[in-house]
């Protein structure tokens, strides 16, 4: 009774199986990519999409979730390029550096590559095709993982940014990564990667107004010694999309992560970080604002590998009618990450009886000397404040959207930057005009 | 026509009767005086007018120029006039004063279908009628109420009672922790609103407030109803008899 059992392949694992079979040879790949997809791709089609017998997906069945796979996106035309030109309106009163991708492939003529001292600009697509050596050093190597959302990015990836900022080089300006729908829903596996070398200063931003396609997203993130890096990501989707961060901090880093979640239908934003280097900060965190039957899963790997580092994380939930949010959130301190910081912090505010918000810290930790907490909590609001509200003029709607307003204003005033944390702020108070 | 009409109000939480049959009127201009032992169902009366649910009216009418405001929501009385300063006011965080001031004052004059205050016009109010009361402009930058003492909680009520201009307010046992410098303060900030078009309920247990706050008309309240009407030497007269001689009566 050794033999493996497989179970038989749903018709979305089927499609992507036979997905990679006839595009194979047409993927952009050097022989090293090939061989990395193909191993990747081994691993998918054992394992098959994650299901909730798997512990990390276990509230997140994609399995279930995925009825099929939609076949995997043509080069855009002309209209929804032309389209595109309107996208990633969240961060237009940012001035920022804009790439654009539309069904994630890159656009170069709707993007901004005049150059600057110090960056280095380039699509996935040709990296990965003509063996650049930026990602056949990081791709696949930044925080190895065995998760599945990740292997199947790895097998399909297609375009996505390869940015490189030198040493010691603060960018001018934010650099927008704008990834636009077309009108005809497909599968995108995006795959981008950032490095940021020793010193140096990046602000990036990801917006995703997606139709109903499916997004595979993954990005790799290396951040060196001393570098100080931002990364804000707004997701808006009424299809699939799953999304994995892959986080490599050297020693004496600044980072700070936010995400906003609105009217996004399914979304798994999946972090994988590590402190790899001394004396490092870094802030994860994020707002989901929910509804219908909207479902956001935020979780996340913290590998405090060396000492000295403090981590906070903090997300908030906002939900309403049969909504769903998740979070999971694991911090591994290993045995010699002495004097290890971290703070995790998870709330949500149910506004329906339906809705339905799942928290579960882990905390795996293996050094005798450091300070760990987290904490969870979810409730409705109080009814006390509200009427306390109301009994000075302002009405029902109001009081409650002034109340979930301050609930997630105390993460988003988190932000430093000015620019990005008064567009985020105001797309959280689009959200809740909208409110019936 | 009197501002406040409450006719034979009876009044259930639940299932437990706090309100019994009360009759109270108040007119225009006046200022009463609601004093009565623990339980007798003074700040359940503030809950009632200010419209907050979870009191479930069995019997009686609330009546406003004439008219029952049974119905209304708390924002809708609030815009009618209506203004509660708490006994004890809730702290809001994340909602700056400023914002809440006047998010509120807009929201009421929006109701009555008055126009909206200007961002100038508005800060020149908050600043004069702060300044008046002894709030800082650290005060009104904080979240509401948020690491405020219990002095700074009743001064900021009045303020907002200041700027919303009710026609009627109901204060709830505004004297409660206070010391007599902050009560000197918060009294004198109701007497310059003192006026023939607003009316005030003083709710009160002691009658060391009413020194400052000198009434009109002085009602007894005992087992959910007025129980003794009488002009403010009435106040002194419970201050030194108590109020054993109405719980007796009401008994």
């Amino acid at each position: 009774m050794n033999a493996e059992v497989r179970a038989i392949k749903t018709p979305a694992e089927q499609a992507l199986v036979s997905a990679y079979e006839r595009t194979r040879a047409a993927l952009p790949s050097s022989s090293a990519v090939a061989d990395l997809r193909d191993e990747a791709f081994k691993r998918f089609d054992a394992k098959g999409l994650p299901h909730r017998r798997v512990e990390e997906w276990k509230y997140t069945d994609l399995r279930a979730l995925m009825r099929d796979a939609l076949p995997l996106a043509g080069a855009p035309d002309a209209a929804s390029k032309a389209k595109a030109k309107d996208a990633g309106k969240i961060f237009a009163s940012i001035v920022s550096r804009k790439l654009v991708f539309v069904d994630g492939a890159f656009v170069p003529e709707l993007s901004d590559l005049s150059p600057e001292a110090g960056l280095t600009i380039g699509s996935m697509a040709d990296a990965l095709a003509k063996g650049d050596a930026l990602v056949a050093a990081h791709v696949g190597k930044v925080f190895p993982t065995d998760d599945i959302a990740v292997a199947l990015n790895t097998a399909l990836m297609g375009d996505g940014a390869v940015i490189h900022v030198a040493a010691g080089t603060v960018l001018e300006r934010p650099i927008h990564l704008v990834f636009a729908s077309s009108d005809t829903p497909s599968s995108n596996f995006i795959r981008s990667l950032v490095v940021v070398e020793k010193g140096a200063q990046l602000t990036i931003a990801e917006s995703h107004e997606q139709n109903t396609s499916q997004v595979h997203a993954a990005l790799e993130l290396v951040i060196g010694d001393e570098a100080q890096v931002d990364y804000f990501k707004a997701t808006q989707t009424r299809g699939l999309h799953v999304a994995s961060l892959i986080l490599n901090a050297g020693a004496n880093v600044k980072f700070n992560t936010f995400a906003l979640n609105s009217d996004a239908s399914l979304v798994r934003n999946q972090s994988f970080v590590r402190f790899s280097g001394e004396g490092s900060v870094g802030g994860l965190r994020g707002v989901n604002l929910l509804r219908s039957k909207e479902h956001v899963d935020t979780t996340m790997t913290i590998e405090h590998a060396a000492g000295h580092c403090a981590s906070r994380e903090q997300f908030k939930s906002v939900l309403d009618n049969e909504s769903k949010s998740v979070f999971q959130g694991k911090i591994v301190v290993k045995p010699h990450a002495q004097k290890t910081d971290t703070k995790m912090m998870t709330r949500a505010l149910l506004l329906s009886d339906e809705a339905e918000a799942y928290n579960k810290p882990e905390l795996e930790i293996f050094a005798d000397d450091v300070v760990c907490g987290h904490g969870a909590t979810a409730g409705a609001l109080d009814p006390g404040l509200k009427f306390y509200l109301m009994s000075r003029g302002i009405d029902d709607k109001q009081a409650e959207a002034l109340l979930i307003q301050a609930f997630i204003g105390e993460t988003v005033e988190e932000i430093t930057h000015e620019g990005f944390r008064d567009a985020l702020m105001n797309g959280a108070l689009e959200w809740l005009e909208t409110r019936g | 026509m009197s501002l406040l009409e409450i006719k034979n109000l009876h009044v259930e939480v639940e299932d437990k009767k706090i309100l019994n049959g009360l009759t109270l009127t108040i007119e225009k201009g006046q200022v009463a005086a609601i004093m009565g032992p623990n339980g007798s169902g003074k700040s359940t009366l503030s809950y009632v007018l200010a419209g907050k649910d979870a009191y479930n009216i069995t019997e009686g009418d609330i009546l406003l120029d004439g008219e029952s405001i049974l119905e209304l929501a708390p924002d809708e009385r609030a815009a009618k006039g209506i203004f509660l300063a708490f006994q004890y006011p809730v702290e809001v965080p994340g909602v700056a004063t400023m914002t809440f001031l006047r998010t509120a004052l807009n929201a009421q004059r929006k109701l009555r279908g008055e126009a909206e205050y200007s961002t100038p016009d508005f800060l020149k109010l908050v600043r004069e009628t702060s300044a008046k009361l002894g709030v800082s402009q650290e005060h009104l930058r904080r979240a509401v109420n948020v690491g405020f003492s219990g002095g700074e909680k009743k001064r900021n009520e009045i303020l907002q009672m200041a700027i919303l201009q009710p026609r009627l307010a109901i204060l709830d046992e505004t004297d409660s922790g206070l010391d007599i410098d902050a009560l000197k303060t918060v009294s004198e900030g109701v007497n310059r609103l003192r006026s023939p078009e607003r009316s005030m309920i003083v709710i009160t247990h002691y009658q060391r407030l009413l020194n400052y706050i000198v009434p009109d008309v002085v009602h007894v309240m005992s087992k959910g109803r007025v129980v003794k009407t009488g002009g403010k030497e009435l106040a002194l007269e419970l201050e030194a008899k108590g109020y054993a001689q109405y719980s007796d009566e009401a008994a």
